[in-house]
This record gives C-alpha cells, sequence and structure tokens, in this order.
C-alpha cells in the first residue's frame, strides 16, 4: 500500500509494526466461571470463589467462549485446531489473584489466518493489503487496580477477572500508522459481524499492544519495543509515529533501541519506558493440570461455521451485484451496525438502490446533524420502509418524503400519519394539474416561446413552477408528461 | 538437567517465597535429587506413543454460557487481610 518513510539524518527508514489484540468476548458469563460478565457493576460483585482463586476451585471452560473463538478463526480464513490446551502463564501482581494467568502459549486453538485491508474502506478505488494473522488463542482477563483513591493502598475490583479475551496476533507485515489504523477498524468491523467482540474499545472491550521496529528499507529487522494497552485507534497510530521516530532518533544519535515495555501516555503524545524488572517476563509457562486438553469435534466446527453471517467483502460484492454503486456499497459494509441497519430495510421490502441512496444521504445527513450514531437514530428500519414505501408507490413525491422525514425525526410520528394529517398526499389530479400550466404559460409567453425556438433547458423551470402551483404535491411523472403535451 | 543456587534463588523470588542462604543449598540439594528421580524416564524409548494428558481417559467437559455464580461480594471479601468498601486493599503498586 503506501509507501511510509521516516527521514532520518542517515536516509530513509521503514517501520516494521505487528499488532496483538485483546478483544473480550461476548458472553454472559466468565471463561471458566458462572459468574457475570455484565459492565459496570458494583466493585466485587461479579466475582465468584473460582475468580478470586480460593484453595479448591476448579476451572469449567465456557463453551460459548470458544465457540465464538473459532467462529471469528473461521471469518479470517485461519487454521482451526481441533486440538488445543490451556497453559498457566506464572506472574505475580495484585490484579491476578491465581498467581497465573490460564492462556494458551504452546497450542492455541486458531492457527494462521489473513486480513485484508484497505486504506480507506469506503473508498472501493483504494489500494488493498493482506495482513497475515499468526495465531488466536483465549486467555482469562486480569482484575482492575485503582491507585488513587488512597495514599497507602491500591483498591482491586475483580469483576473483570476471568472475563474471556481472545488475543489476536498480526504477522509484522504492517508498515505504517495508516495500515495499523486500517488492521484494526477492519478487525472491529469482523468481530462485530461476527458478534463475537463488541469492539468498544472506550470500555475495553478491545485494547492492543503495538510491537514496532524500525530498519534501513529491506535490510535486517531491528529490536523491537512493545507498547502495551492502548486503547483507541487514532492514540495507537500516535504511539507508532511517536515510537518509530524515537527509535530512528536513537539509532542515529548513536544509541540502540532495547527490547522493552512501554507505555503510551495520550496526553504528552508519548510513549515511556515501564522500567520493569528484568525478570519480571520469565512466565515459567506450563500445560494447566487443572485442565483436559479441548478437543472440538465435527459437530462443533459444522455449527460454527453454519452461524458465521455474511461477511464484509462478500456482503459488499452482493450488493454490487444488486445494483449499488461500488462506493455504496463500501460505505454500507463497512461498519456492522451499518450493514444490519441497512438489511433489516431491505428485509421491509424496501427496493435496494431506493434505499441505499436514502440511508446515505437522507439518513446519515439528519444523524449527522444531531450528531447521533446509527444505534441512536430516532427513526428505525420499520418506520424508515413506510415512508420509502410512500414514495414507491407514489403516494407522496421525493421533496414531500423529506419533509415528512424531518417531522418523523422531530415527533416519532408515522409516515401515513403525517401524510393523512397534513394532507400532503401526492395528487394525479391531471386536471388540476392542467389547469396550473394552462397559468403558467399564459404568464409566460416570452419563456414559451423561448422554448419552441428551441431552448430546451427550460423545460425544468415550467415543471418547477408547476410543481410550486401544486404546492408540491402533484406527481412529477405526470406534471412531466402533461407539461410536453403542453408545451408541444 | 540440574539447577545451581542461582537457579534455585531466581525460582524462590519468582514465586514470592523468601529463603535464607542455608535453606536455598539444602534446595539445591533436594531439587536436582528430584530432577534426577524424574530424568530416569528419559530412559524410555516413546517413540511413536502419543503424549499422555490424564491419567483415566476423559474429555474435558463444558460449560454453557449461564451466569449461575458470583454475586457473594461479601464471602469473597470475608478472608481479605485488608478492604475498603467494596475493594480488596493492597499496598499500592504502582509502576
Amino acid at each position: 500500500m503506501s509507501e511510509y518513510r521516516i527521514q532520518g539524518n542517515t536516509g530513509a527508514w521503514e517501520v516494521v509494526i505487528g499488532l496483538e489484540v485483546h478483544a473480550q468476548i461476548t458472553s454472559e458469563s466468565k471463561l471458566f466461571s458462572g459468574s457475570s460478565t455484565g459492565f459496570g457493576a458494583e466493585p466485587n460483585s461479579h466475582v465468584s470463589l473460582v475468580d478470586t482463586a480460593m484453595p479448591g476451585m476448579l476451572p469449567v471452560p465456557n463453551r460459548e467462549c470458544l465457540r465464538q473463538a473459532v467462529r471469528t478463526g473461521m471469518a479470517i480464513n485461519a487454521q482451526i485446531n481441533r486440538w488445543s490446551r490451556f497453559d498457566r502463564k506464572n506472574y505475580f501482581y495484585a490484579d491476578l489473584p491465581q498467581g497465573y494467568q490460564i492462556s494458551q502459549l504452546y497450542h492455541p486453538i486458531v492457527g494462521e489466518g489473513e486480513i485484508e485491508v484497505t486504506l480507506n474502506e469506503k473508498d472501493p478505488d483504494s489500494p488493498t493489503k493482506k495482513i497475515g494473522i499468526e495465531r488466536i488463542h483465549v486467555e482469562q482477563d486480569a482484575g482492575k487496580l485503582m491507585h488513587d483513591q488512597h495514599p497507602t493502598m491500591s483498591f482491586v475490583d475483580l469483576n473483570r477477572s476471568g472475563v474471556a479475551l481472545m488475543e489476536i496476533v498480526s504477522r509484522p507485515d504492517i508498515s505504517s500508522p495508516q495500515e495499523a489504523g486500517a488492521y484494526l477498524k477492519k478487525l472491529r468491523s469482523i468481530l462485530r459481524y461476527v458478534g463475537s467482540c463488541d469492539g468498544n474499545m472506550e470500555q475495553g472491550s478491545m485494547r492492543a499492544d503495538v510491537n514496532v521496529s524500525v530498519r534501513k528499507p529491506g535490510g535486517e529487522l531491528g529490536t523491537r519495543t512493545e507498547t502495551k494497552n492502548v486503547n483507541s485507534i487514532r492514540f495507537m497510530m500516535q504511539a507508532i509515529e511517536y515510537e518509530a521516530q524515537r527509535q530512528v532518533d536513537l539509532i542515529e544519535s548513536g544509541g540502540a533501541v532495547v527490547q522493552e515495555t512501554r507505555l503510551f501516555d495520550p496526553n504528552k503524545m508519548e510513549t515511556r519506558s515501564m522500567r520493569s524488572k528484568e525478570d519480571a517476563h520469565d512466565y515459567r509457562y506450563f500445560p494447566d493440570p487443572d485442565l483436559l486438553p479441548v478437543e472440538l469435534d465435527d459437530a462443533f466446527l459444522e455449527e460454527c461455521r453454519a452461524s458465521l453471517p455474511e461477511l464484509p467483502d462478500a456482503k459488499r460484492a452482493r450488493y454490487e451485484a444488486m445494483g449499488l454503486t461500488a462506493y455504496n456499497a463500501a460505505v454500507l459494509t463497512a461498519e456492522a451496525e451499518t450493514a444490519f441497519w441497512f438489511e433489516d430495510l431491505l428485509a421491509q421490502g424496501v427496493d435496494a438502490k431506493q434505499g441505499s441512496n436514502w440511508l446515505m444521504s437522507e439518513l446519515f445527513g439528519a444523524l449527522n446533524k444531531m450528531g447521533k450514531t446509527l444505534d441512536e437514530s430516532p427513526v428505525n428500519p420499520k418506520q424508515a420502509a413506510e415512508l420509502l414505501g410512500l414514495v414507491a408507490d407514489g403516494t407522496i413525491s421525493g421533496s414531500i418524503a423529506k419533509q415528512v422525514f424531518e417531522i418523523m425525526l422531530e415527533t416519532g410520528q408515522a409516515a401515513s400519519a403525517i401524510v393523512e394529517e397534513k394532507g400532503l398526499k401526492q395528487t394525479n389530479d391531471t386536471g388540476a394539474i392542467e389547469a396550473e400550466i394552462a397559468k403558467i404559460m399564459a404568464a409566460n409567453e416570452d419563456k414559451v416561446a423561448e422554448y419552441r425556438s428551441g431552448k430546451d433547458k427550460l423545460f425544468g423551470f415550467f415543471v418547477g413552477q408547476t410543481m410550486k402551483a401544486m404546492q408540491g404535491k402533484a406527481n412529477p411523472q405526470i406534471i412531466n408528461d402533461l407539461l410536453k403535451k403542453a408545451l408541444g | 538437567m540440574s539447577v545451581d543456587k542461582d537457579t534455585v534463588n531466581k525460582i524462590a523470588r519468582l514465586s514470592r517465597i523468601a529463603i535464607s542462604d542455608a535453606e536455598a543449598d539444602k534446595m539445591v540439594g533436594e531439587l536436582n535429587g528430584i530432577l534426577a528421580w524424574v530424568e530416569q524416564l528419559g530412559e524410555v524409548d516413546v517413540t511413536g506413543v502419543e503424549p499422555m494428558t490424564a491419567v483415566i481417559a476423559n474429555k474435558l467437559r463444558l460449560r454453557d454460557d449461564v451466569v449461575t455464580d458470583g454475586d457473594v461480594r461479601d464471602k469473597v471479601l470475608a478472608n481479605a487481610p485488608a478492604k475498603e468498601g467494596s475493594f480488596f486493599g493492597v499496598p499500592k503498586v504502582i509502576e
């Protein structure tokens, strides 16, 4: 795709980026216990004796969490491992009651796959690139620590402890902040389509660890750093830009990049070292003796595959085949939210072209003005379908539909009720229209003469005048036909 | 495979177990004895034998995705050495 280079004193540098994305699996209960995963609950209320690692408590895996990881793997055309296993990653921290995280190091549930990204998903002509996925494994989340509530203590809330995460590890195939942003957007879109993660970065449902190194174009790979827990696409792009520049400056001034964990500070827009102890990353992984291997049978895998929805790329191709423009198809499928809304609209019997044009101009325009997202739209697909149906069957004209839509947004009334109440029905009364046309022609004899002497463009003027005289309620097709006849 | 005193001290530190110098010396001997004993297994030719994951043939049991537990805040906090309101309290940990 785009060639991204950092210009240093010694020439141009290439950036090599790999992402480890932690995505919270959508489930009712935790990975190994029956506690709720609900967000925003009273501290330590969604916690069981398993989650606090009380002696004798044993983990029992949640089938749904494994199912969602497998479905996600299938959505990126990844190898699904019928045999996988859980390992213990050992470390001490106050947010981890077990003293180890149950994860999958040696035998992850999902192996290699790939995601095709495009720099601008709304531009059908934007170049594409395939980013390799190394693996997806399933693991437990840790609890939450608060450091600013007490002078000498940190507070621990274990509500998140044990919630299921997918760690989605990319190959170092990403070579610019823009590509990293496009990859994360595409991944989030796929997760939302599949329904395996809500992709909500503000609530921490999705966060990225960003591996960055620099090298002379085509040269040996440099030493990488890992910037942890970046929780927005914009921050991730800023972190990469900062980190790549820092590494170039460091190397060019005679220093060397140290392999280390760093944090991004969004206020200062910089990364800084976490200065952890040298042996903090000696995790002493070993297979978890409390858990047998995960063995997936044919029936399980078939159900996973059968339950996959149509994915963004396939949907886009189908919309184009239905006659939508490439641009419309790209915009409607980029986000799952938009695609599902549009699908609901089609399910109500709305014509695809009419529906897509209306959604993208009228509805998006209105939501934009109100500062609302599609999920917050005051008009739902069923109500919209009624409005569009009234246009399609000639009950109201397109311009009247705009007025009706505005009233719907304000009052929440149904389209047909508004049309009825305000008397907005389109008239097919040819006599009334002919009478207006006669008046207009009489008042504009000069223009009639000009038109007849070949100034075709004036036709629009007559249409406008007639529509105005009919207060917008005349059927435009009938106006056209009658005008053509009258003007000769 | 064998361990030296540095390794023993490192494992103790990673496991947050305080051991004295004398204990470390003793552990080196004990651990090496255990490792040597286990190492005898290396004499068995296991070519073509599937790794055994459980002594009794058994399948992993999975749960349905329903909330059946939790909502026992006072119970989980009951044994905490320190607590504040609904939280566990721990010595300040900040990097």
